[in-house]
């Protein structure tokens, strides 16, 4: 069931040639604005109940227009926006908070900002007092919280109703990692019992843990819509591409796609993974020292070259990463032609699962200054168990286990 | 219109508790709290009182008191401070509320329906101590008080249907916000409120026709300092005028509402 339609969404700012005109255009003379400027256009999506969503774009995207239009704080210039349910929005947490009130006030106040009745409020009162867990605070005036106090009593109101669809902002990031893992379980149960999420962020790894969708929003338009790890390796070569660069995509067999951009001074020919035995591998055992060795090609003179690679799970997230700029190993001045092998032995103390391996060659430690070639995907290997004691998650950190029975 | 409506039913509560919010943070922290809603008219009514009563007090017949000056100058006020505090508040209304209005997603007219709420209940407190100091002073007050109630809603249509249309217009054209207070105090000193309408020569006294806060404090000064009725005609005509204003305003709030919340 779809909970949230998109059609045909565009938004404009428009100015006139002389406020006056504007004026009487509201009482219906025919008066064209002088200039418009659309912030977004022809954006279309449809999101069903119980999905979770990140929106992913660049800071000028239209990523905050997109989400102002959804929660119905600006009204679009075309197109529409219809929205089965409630909606409720972590993006300005505290907004309209009053210094002089104590929290249960503003609690209330802001309650009805949302539109709750007397009784709703009172209903729900002790639930976020309790969620907020600032003890007598809660009855004194907010100008003498801490600003992670305010954030828990906001986070705590916003939350206390579930809604049928919740915007959340990367603000959530703010506030005591006591309170982020609360409010961070709390989003997940609201997402169990059928709440749709709508979330925006930079960081890769809050969507790909929490969403099974991304949207990336690109000169005012959806460029691209799919599953998250997707979108953000677009996303990534986006960022990554300089003038003469390419982003390409190609589809792999399992059905994912790779991704590649860069400038193309240096590429990666080959890679490949080697077991233990010195043969090439898909698959490797828990614990088993592996190789992986990536040829590297350079085909233009440049002043450095440094190669990084990162081994992510199923979902997207990084296990581990690192570059030969941080290992110290930069080469110095490679001329076209010149071709290197990297060769780079590790233990797979990873769990259970289907891993792939990220390359990117750069000048430096990261791929914002000069990018010659990003790769996602570019490798994909299975971790399996056949000797070690079965465990969970995803990494392979054996323990020893030391039981004392205790005198009664 | 009903939409309109609905929600601001919807939102009654939100209304209700900014009024009593304004209300409480007016009260924190400060020793008077409350008080200082009254102390400032008043404190206007003994300023005045003082350096115009001995020019003034002899212009004003059909009273005896000694304190027959005061008394006018408080009928007066109290319709100006409700006229002005609902003008001068909806003009920067929507600026002020900027913030919120760009983050949150509420009945946009209860904002200005807060402000009349919480304006009629200053001017409620206000009523309530010029009575205490009719009083105080020994002065006769009539039945005719009862016609107060419905000038208040002519005072509240004619200022709000004003201070919306200017508020909505002020977001785009914040000329607007510098030039009204000077306008308002123009109005101020136009309308006979320190002094007696008597005083102005014959000649030019029909100009005064023209000012509409001139029936209604005609009115407020009839009822409260001489026990009389008001003069209906003058008070009718501002009513009609007010309630064209609102609807206008509304009608014009409507239209602009999505624009506002680009502009702010």
């Amino acid at each position: 069931m779809s909970i949230l339609t998109v059609s045909d969404l565009g938004k404009a700012y428009r100015s006139y040639r002389s406020e006056w005109q504007r004026f009487a255009g509201w009482f219906g003379l025919p008066i064209k604005p002088s200039e418009e400027h659309w912030v977004l256009k022809h954006v279309n999506f449809d999101i069903n109940l119980g999905e979770a969503v990140g929106i992913v774009g660049q800071n000028g995207a239209g990523k905050s227009t997109l989400l102002k239009m959804i929660t119905g704080t600006l009204q679009p210039t075309e197109g529409s926006v219809k929205v089965n349910g409630r909606i409720a929005a972590i993006l300005e947490l505290g907004m309209g908070f009053n210094p002089e009130l104590t929290g249960r006030q503003n609690v209330f106040h802001a309650a009805g900002l949302m539109g709750f009745s007397a009784e709703q409020i009172l209903q729900a009162l002790p639930g976020i007092e309790a969620f907020a867990e600032i003890g007598e605070y809660f009855d004194e005036p907010v100008r003498t919280y801490s600003s992670g106090m305010q954030m828990r009593v906001a986070f705590a109101v916003a939350t206390a109703y579930r809604p049928e669809i919740l915007i959340v902002d990367e603000a959530l990031s703010v506030g005591d990692s006591y309170f982020q893992h609360k409010s961070f379980s709390r989003i997940r149960e609201f997402q169990e019992e059928g709440t749709t999420l709508l979330i925006v962020s930079h960081d890769r790894s809050a969507i790909q843990s929490l969403c099974d969708r991304a949207i990336l929003l690109g000169n005012g338009t959806v460029i691209k819509d799919g599953n998250p790890e997707e979108v953000f390796d677009f996303y990534n070569a986006i960022i990554a591409e300089k003038e003469s660069s390419t982003v390409e995509v190609k589809q792999l067999d399992n059905g994912k796609a790779q991704t590649s951009s860069g400038t193309g001074e240096a590429k990666v020919e080959e890679i490949a993974l080697y077991n233990s035995k010195g043969e090439v591998a898909e698959i490797a055992e828990v614990g088993e020292q592996v190789e992986l060795r990536i040829k590297v090609k350079v085909y233009e003179d440049i002043e450095s070259l440094v190669l990084g690679y990162g081994i992510k799970d199923r979902l997207g997230q990084v296990m581990y990463g690192i570059n030969t700029w941080h290992t110290e190993q930069v080469i110095n001045a490679p001329q076209a032609g010149d071709e290197y092998l990297f060769k780079i032995a590790f233990p797979a103390n990873f769990g259970v699962g289907s891993y792939s391996v990220q390359t990117a060659l750069v000048d430096q430690g990261t791929h914002l200054t000069a990018n010659y070639e990003w790769r996602d995907l570019a490798l994909l290997f299975n971790v399996i168990n056949i000797s070690k004691t079965i465990f969970a998650g995803c990494l392979w950190n054996e323990p020893k286990i030391l039981i004392e029975e205790l005198e009664k | 219109m009903s939409g309109m409506l609905r929600s601001l039913w919807n939102y009654r509560h939100f209304v209700l508790s900014s009024i009593r919010n304004e209300l409480i943070s007016r009260f924190a922290r400060s020793k008077l709290g409350g008080l200082w809603v009254i102390i400032n008219p008043l404190s206007q009514v003994l300023i005045y009182a003082l350096i115009l009563s001995n020019v003034l007090a002899a212009k004003l017949p059909g009273i005896e008191s000694q304190y027959a000056y005061a008394i006018y100058l408080m009928a007066g006020l109290l319709a100006w401070t409700l006229f002005s505090e609902i003008i001068s508040r909806c003009l920067n209304l929507f600026i002020a509320q900027g913030n919120l209005m760009k983050k949150m997603s509420f009945p946009r007219i209860t904002l200005p329906v807060i402000v009349i709420g919480s304006s009629l209940l200053n001017s409620i407190l206000l009523f309530i101590s010029i009575l205490g100091i009719f009083i105080l002073l020994g002065h006769q007050f009539s039945m005719a008080m009862i016609w107060l109630i419905p000038l208040t809603f002519v005072v509240v249509s004619l200022s709000m249907g004003v201070g919306l249309i200017l508020g909505v217009m002020n977001v785009f054209l914040r000329d607007i916000g510098q030039a009204i207070p000077i306008v308002l105090q123009m109005l101020f000193w136009f309308t006979p409120i320190v002094y007696p309408a008597t005083i102005i020569p014959e000649a030019y006294r029909h100009w005064l026709n023209l000012n509409p806060l001139y029936p209604l404090v005609d009115a407020y000064q009839q009822i409260l300092v001489y026990g009389n009725n008001p003069q209906w005609e003058g008070v009718l005509t501002i009513a009609v005028i007010g309630f064209l204003l609102t609807v206008v305003s509304l009608f014009m709030f409507r239209r602009a509402s999505a624009e506002m919340v680009d502009s702010l």
